[in-house]
């Protein structure tokens, strides 16, 4: 189930984009965040306690909506814009470090 | 002599009017903000392929709204306007700007900070569940992106942005469950000398009361909240209270929204070492300035709601009367007449201003109230009885030592949305006032920055 609602300004071009794998549709002008809470009801889990989250402030001073591509950028959720053929995790892709064993 | 170097940074109502008089004054400013477009956060505007109008976007303030943004982008060929451009620091003199992944230092003989607001949030049971949005989050989904938070809404907290925002809601065509506000309604009788400063901002205060009668929202005053319900998995499910009469009642929704009107975004003062003090009145700490702006430091000049919330209206004042000052302190002539009069509109915003911090008052016993299991701190999960256990076993009564052993205002926001109940629960707890637990300092970078190493 979506947690946003769309109300309004519906009228605008699709745009197809992959979030954890999973194909979803979104509007062209949507942010992030409204794309993948229109598509479902969470943005990732929380890394201090059981809950998911969703976001919070939508102003970019809170940092609770944080996403990233799948090479490993980091992405404020409320303040980047989709873009047709994104592909978006919502945990961090695992880096490797050279290890001296 | 070469031009001076003016820095704006923000381009909400404070920095465009504070632009726009450099630029009449022959100086071509370097502005820097961070958002994609200008407008800042109460005049944000939408996308460019987007097509409410400006009446249904903004209200009453449409007519604001729209000369600002048309004074923006007339101003755009005579500043060096740089968008999507965070500052992170100010030391030695200088600006330090990161954008993607490029990053500059750029040297200034006037700054004028007009760095605006963010929402100002007391703590309750249940808010790090997903659903719970800060009240000014909740309204930048419907202005910029025309959705809502939820399909059920309940607005709690209070101040005029809590009427404004639920009623915008209403408008719209969304599900809005309740208003809840905190403030009784005697505080605003009390606060109505104040309030008739701007009899028609009062006014339009009142009709939205109406919209929302009207719509049939129930509407509560002088509630205390005691829980927003949820669950781990699916999020908000609804919140519990008190009514003023004392009765607990509970309300089924899939989204908050709260917020206790707003926080000046000081961070940046902070960090150029402005001085500071405490206003008792809102029991927050505010850089110094005097009438016009000028800062404690020379060369540095405040405005808007990013010094003290004034609104809007007083934003756009304060930002041409800084602007005025800086340009005076260069030695370029300025027009008293004009700077006297922007003063007095400021007092009046002043005067205005003091009403709503009276009506609506920060509910500072909440915090002192929270259950030991309440998260404080919702970046990192530490919870109220995390902080008293912290004061108990290390004494720490001063904010940044409770931060550096409880790691509330540590995380992610860095301070931003806990910072303030976090202060008054250190003061109720260690029995003194708050002013003593003293403020968060302003760290640099003001907010995360990307660590890139790239082949160039």
């Amino acid at each position: 189930m979506s947690r946003f609602v769309r109300l309004g300004e519906t009228d605008r071009p699709s745009v197809a984009l992959h979030v954890d794998g999973a194909p979803i549709q979104a509007l062209e002008g949507d942010t992030l965040m409204v794309a993948l809470l229109s598509a479902g009801d969470r943005l990732r889990q929380s890394e201090f306690g059981p809950e998911k989250r969703a976001g919070f402030c939508l102003m970019g001073a809170c940092q609770d909506c944080w996403v990233w591509t799948e090479s490993g950028d980091r992405l404020r959720a409320c303040s980047t814009l989709v873009a047709p053929g994104q592909r978006i995790l919502t945990s961090q892709p695992e880096a490797s470090w050279p290890s001296h064993v | 002599m070469a031009e001076p170097r003016i820095i704006i940074v923000g381009a909400g109502p404070s920095g465009t009017r504070a632009a726009q008089a450099c630029v009449a004054a022959g100086i071509r400013p370097i502005v820097i903000d961070e958002g994609r477009r200008d407008g800042g956060q109460i005049y944000r505007r939408q996308p460019d392929n987007f097509t409410r109008p400006y009446a249904k976007l903004y209200g009453t303030e449409a007519g604001r709204a729209q000369a600002l943004h048309e004074t923006f982008d007339a101003l755009k060929g005579a500043i060096d306007y740089r968008p999507e451009t965070l500052v992170w620091n100010i030391a030695a003199g200088q600006v330090w700007t990161a954008s993607g992944t490029a990053q500059e230092a750029i040297p200034f003989d006037a700054l004028l900070l007009c760095t605006g607001a963010t929402d100002r949030l007391m703590p309750v049971k249940g808010w790090n569940y997903a659903g719970t949005y800060s009240l000014g989050g909740s309204q930048v989904a419907l202005k910029s992106q025309a959705v809502s938070i939820g399909h059920k809404v309940v607005f709690m907290g209070s101040g005029p942005l809590l009427y404004l925002v639920a009623s915008q809601y209403v408008e719209a065509g969304a599900d809005v469950a309740a208003v809840l506000d905190t403030a009784p309604f005697s505080a605003r009788l009390k606060a109505l000398p104040d309030l008739l400063a701007m009899p028609s901002v009062l006014w339009n205060g009142v009709a939205l009361t109406q919209t929302l009668k009207r719509a049939g929202v129930t509407v509560q005053h002088g509630v205390t909240p005691v829980e927003i319900i949820g669950d781990v998995e699916s999020g908000v499910g609804g919140v519990r209270f008190r009514t003023a009469s004392g009765r607990e009642d509970t309300i089924a929704c899939d989204a908050v929204a709260m917020g206790h009107h707003l926080r000046p975004e000081t961070q940046l003062a902070d960090l150029a070492r402005c001085a500071f003090a405490f206003d008792p009145l809102t029991r927050q700490w505010l850089p110094e300035r005097d009438g016009d702006g000028r800062a404690s430091v020379a060369g540095v000049y405040l405005a808007g709601d990013g010094a003290k919330i004034l609104g809007a209206r007083s934003a756009e004042a304060s930002g041409r009367l800084a602007a005025l000052a800086a340009l005076a302190d260069l030695g370029l002539p300025v027009d008293k007449g004009e700077t006297a009069s922007l003063r007095g509109d400021v007092a009046n915003y002043a005067k205005f201003a003091r009403g709503l911090a009276q009506a609506f008052p920060w509910p500072a016993q909440q915090a002192a109230a929270l259950p030991d299991d309440a998260i404080l701190c919702r970046c990192e999960g530490v919870t109220a009885g995390n902080l008293r256990a912290v004061m108990r076993e290390t004494g720490a009564k001063e904010a940044n030592r409770a931060k550096a052993f409880s790691r509330v205002g540590m995380g992610r926001c860095q301070g931003r949305y806990c910072g303030l109940a976090a202060a008054e629960l250190i003061a109720a707890e260690a029995d003194m006032p708050v002013e003593q637990v003293g403020r968060l300092r302003g760290q640099a970078p003001v907010k995360p920055l990307t660590i890139s190493i790239g082949d160039e």
